[in-house]
């Protein structure tokens, strides 16, 4: 059951959820914790004036943020939509293959043991120990007769996940320094993120994405079953291999460019799935609007709510979108 | 085919599946020994005949060991088997309510109502004495599986409907938790992490008492539910058809799950990985059916509660771990171990 029932109206769904999201980056680039006027703001596109501080918090940083909040929510939550399709759990997200779990363990130890301290060596990090936590888990997952299964993967991975995360937060109790350096990162944010770091994700998200939407078709189709899938002609070994490549280039993008971010991947699927039904050709774009604006939002309102502190934009997203996804939850989940 | 032995008495008839007496003797006589050997080790070593013996009371070379034994080290082992057990049973509980294997107590809110309102003590109102903190995690947990159950409740309960809003409900728990650690004194934030982590460290007769008979009670519930609990794993149709009361039985089994994990979270602090894989690897020992399934997972999750406190206690000495840090860290490799071996078979 859907809201949106015919091709015209989900079409429009889409466009009505691209315009929302386009007022959102605006008013995040209106809106911060310093004050700034609409005038100001247009002028620094417009007449851009390198010794105004006005036009250089415009331009270095409110814009490249809301980039990256956006392309970071859409990133997770079509990798969590991915990864709900593939293992058929609807408590299934980018978590489930030790991506959070894998990233914050490998910049944890990286900042016990090397002591490194900036963003951008953070990212390099997280992405490198979502890679390999991934193929970890996929492995075990495949372990035995069958190759990959839903089952086998959802519990290897959630297994994994739970040994990482110890490992991380043994760290954490030993280290009260790095749990000093690091508990901002761990929380998720995406303040002081700049331009570059942006230009360096956007090849793996836009491949990651472009893999997705590609294989959302294969997609929907294993959702009814290895067996229906294969005997419709599906190659599902290759699909479910590809499917997941997809994951970690979106959500490890994600975490390394914001630090692991958990709720999105989860909750934006169960939502798009309100309004758009089951077929991923569907699911997948509506998934990357509406966690963009998920994310923009929370980021807005983490640096709004107690101008001028700001929370990390992972606390925002839960706190912003919970209510929301209760309610739907709530009236719209039927048995 | 399973040999089985049934108990006929009267109406009751009580079907026992002896494979899984059997998994569940060995995986006591395991925790056993594991209790032995986690009582025997420490500052003042004290050799496995001794223990058993200041155990059973009777004389050893040393009158202190009776002392130590009893008074100083059974009841920490003792209270890490407990809780390992209750949040095993809980899991297993709700994985089977749920229809869903990732469904747990730190999955669906119950452990991120007793961390927050853990945690709020720890590090916001530092002033509290901390002898208050197991009640208001008690609270904490109770509270949001009262939330949880009102919210998802529309003339009937529907499985899908509490884990989604449940993981809604547990995401704002988290969330709050995470600003505190956030931005909290190092100091607090610290012990908060130990306490989020699950630790038995220093914990007597005084907080094994009011866990006994509490897990007594509502573990015992459980097990005389299994029957019921198996039928509601075929589908609300299906029990129904099978002359279960569905909504009675779900809720009874959600109050014996939440009573469970909330009692072992306010003891020991947010232990995970316990209550989410434990039933699983109970599950690779005996099968599905609840009536052996039940006991094997409190069993297993006894155990390795044990087993993970024995290691943090001995492995970094003088340093000490945390049991949560170690339960996944024996657990998993256990776990994928069975995986492997399982999938094989299947």
């Amino acid at each position: 059951m859907r809201l949106l029932r015919s091709r015209a109206a989900l079409l429009a769904g889409l466009v009505v959820l691209g315009v929302v999201l386009a007022v959102c980056l605006l008013a995040s680039v209106r809106f911060g914790a310093a004050r700034i006027g609409t005038m100001e703001v247009i002028s620094a596109f417009t007449d851009y004036d390198r010794t105004s501080e006005e036009d250089l918090i415009v331009r270095t940083l409110r814009v490249p943020r809301a980039l990256i909040a956006a392309l970071v929510g859409a990133s997770l939550a079509v990798a969590g939509a991915i990864m709900q399709g593939l293992t058929r759990n609807p408590l299934a997200d980018p978590g489930i293959l030790g991506i959070e779990a894998g990233a914050a363990l490998a910049v944890v130890g990286a900042v016990f043991l090397l002591g490194v301290s900036s963003l951008s060596t953070y990212a390099l990090f997280a992405f490198a120990g979502a890679g390999v936590a991934a193929a970890v888990v996929y492995g075990l997952g495949s372990l035995g007769r069958g190759g990959m299964t839903p089952m086998k993967l959802t519990i290897a991975g959630a297994a994994l996940a739970a040994l990482l995360t110890s490992l991380t937060t043994a760290i954490l109790i030993i280290d009260r320094q790095t749990l000093e350096e690091i508990r901002f990162w761990l929380a998720g944010s995406v303040a002081g993120r700049d331009l570059e770091l942006l230009v360096q994700v956007l090849p793996y998200v836009s491949l990651g994405l472009l893999l997705a939407l590609g294989l959302a078709r294969q997609i929907t189709t294993l959702t009814l079953g290895d067996e229906v899938a294969a005997g419709l002609g599906q190659r599902t070994g290759l699909v479910k291999l590809l499917a997941a490549l997809a994951v970690v280039l979106l959500a490890g993008s994600a975490v390394s460019v914001a630090g692991p971010i958990g709720f999105v991947g989860l909750v934006v699927p169960h939502v798009v799935r309100f309004f758009a039904g089951v077929d991923y050709r569907w699911i997948l774009p509506y998934s990357a609007l509406a966690g963009a604006v998920l994310l923009v939002c929370a980021d807005l309102a983490a640096r709004l709510v107690l101008r001028p502190m700001e929370l990390p934009v992972g606390v925002m997203t839960a706190l912003v979108g919970a209510p929301f996804f209760v309610y739907l939850a709530r009236w719209r989940v039927k048995r | 085919m399973r040999r089985r032995a049934v108990l006929r008495r009267g109406g009751l008839s009580l079907p026992l599946d002896l494979r899984a007496a059997a998994v569940v003797a060995g995986l006591l006589g395991a925790s056993l020994v594991g209790i032995v050997l986690h009582v025997g080790v420490g500052e003042y070593p004290i050799s496995p005949p001794d223990v058993v013996r200041a155990l059973l009371g009777l004389s050893t070379g040393d009158e202190n060991y009776y002392f130590i034994v009893n008074v100083l080290r059974l009841p920490r082992a003792l209270v890490a088997f407990l809780v390992g057990a209750a949040l095993a049973l809980s899991g297993a509980i709700l994985q089977g309510l749920t229809r869903n294997p990732l469904a747990a107590p730190e999955i669906v809110g119950i452990n991120a109502g007793a961390g927050l309102a853990a945690v709020t003590l720890i590090v916001a109102l530092p002033s509290v004495p901390a002898a208050l903190i197991p009640p208001a995690a008690f609270v904490g947990a109770v509270a949001v599986a009262a939330t949880l159950y009102l919210l998802a409740w529309r003339g009937e309960s529907s499985p899908i409907r509490l884990i989604l809003i449940g993981v809604g409900i547990g995401a704002v728990a988290t969330a709050l938790t995470t600003i505190m650690i956030t931005y909290g004194e190092i100091e607090q934030v610290s012990q908060a992490l130990v306490w989020l982590t699950g630790s038995v460290y220093g914990r007597s007769w005084e907080e094994l008492w009011p866990l006994l008979p509490w897990l007594a009670l509502f573990g015992s519930l459980a097990l005389l539910r299994a029957r019921h609990l198996n039928a509601l794993t075929l589908g609300d149709e299906v029990a129904a058809g099978l002359g279960v009361g569905v909504e009675r039985e779900r809720g009874l089994l959600l109050l014996c799950s939440v009573a469970l994990a909330a009692a072992a979270v306010a003891t020991a602090g947010t232990v995970g990985f316990v209550g989410l894989m434990a039933p699983h690897i109970a599950r690779r020992l005996v099968g599905p059916s609840h009536g052996g399934l039940l006991p094997a997972a409190a069993a297993s999750g006894g155990m390795l509660v044990v087993a993970a406190d024995l290691v943090g206690r001995v492995a970094f000495s003088p340093l000490e771990m945390p049991c949560g840090i170690i339960t996944s860290a024996v657990g998993a490799p256990f776990f994928i171990y069975l995986l492997y071996r399982s999938a094989d078979a299947k």
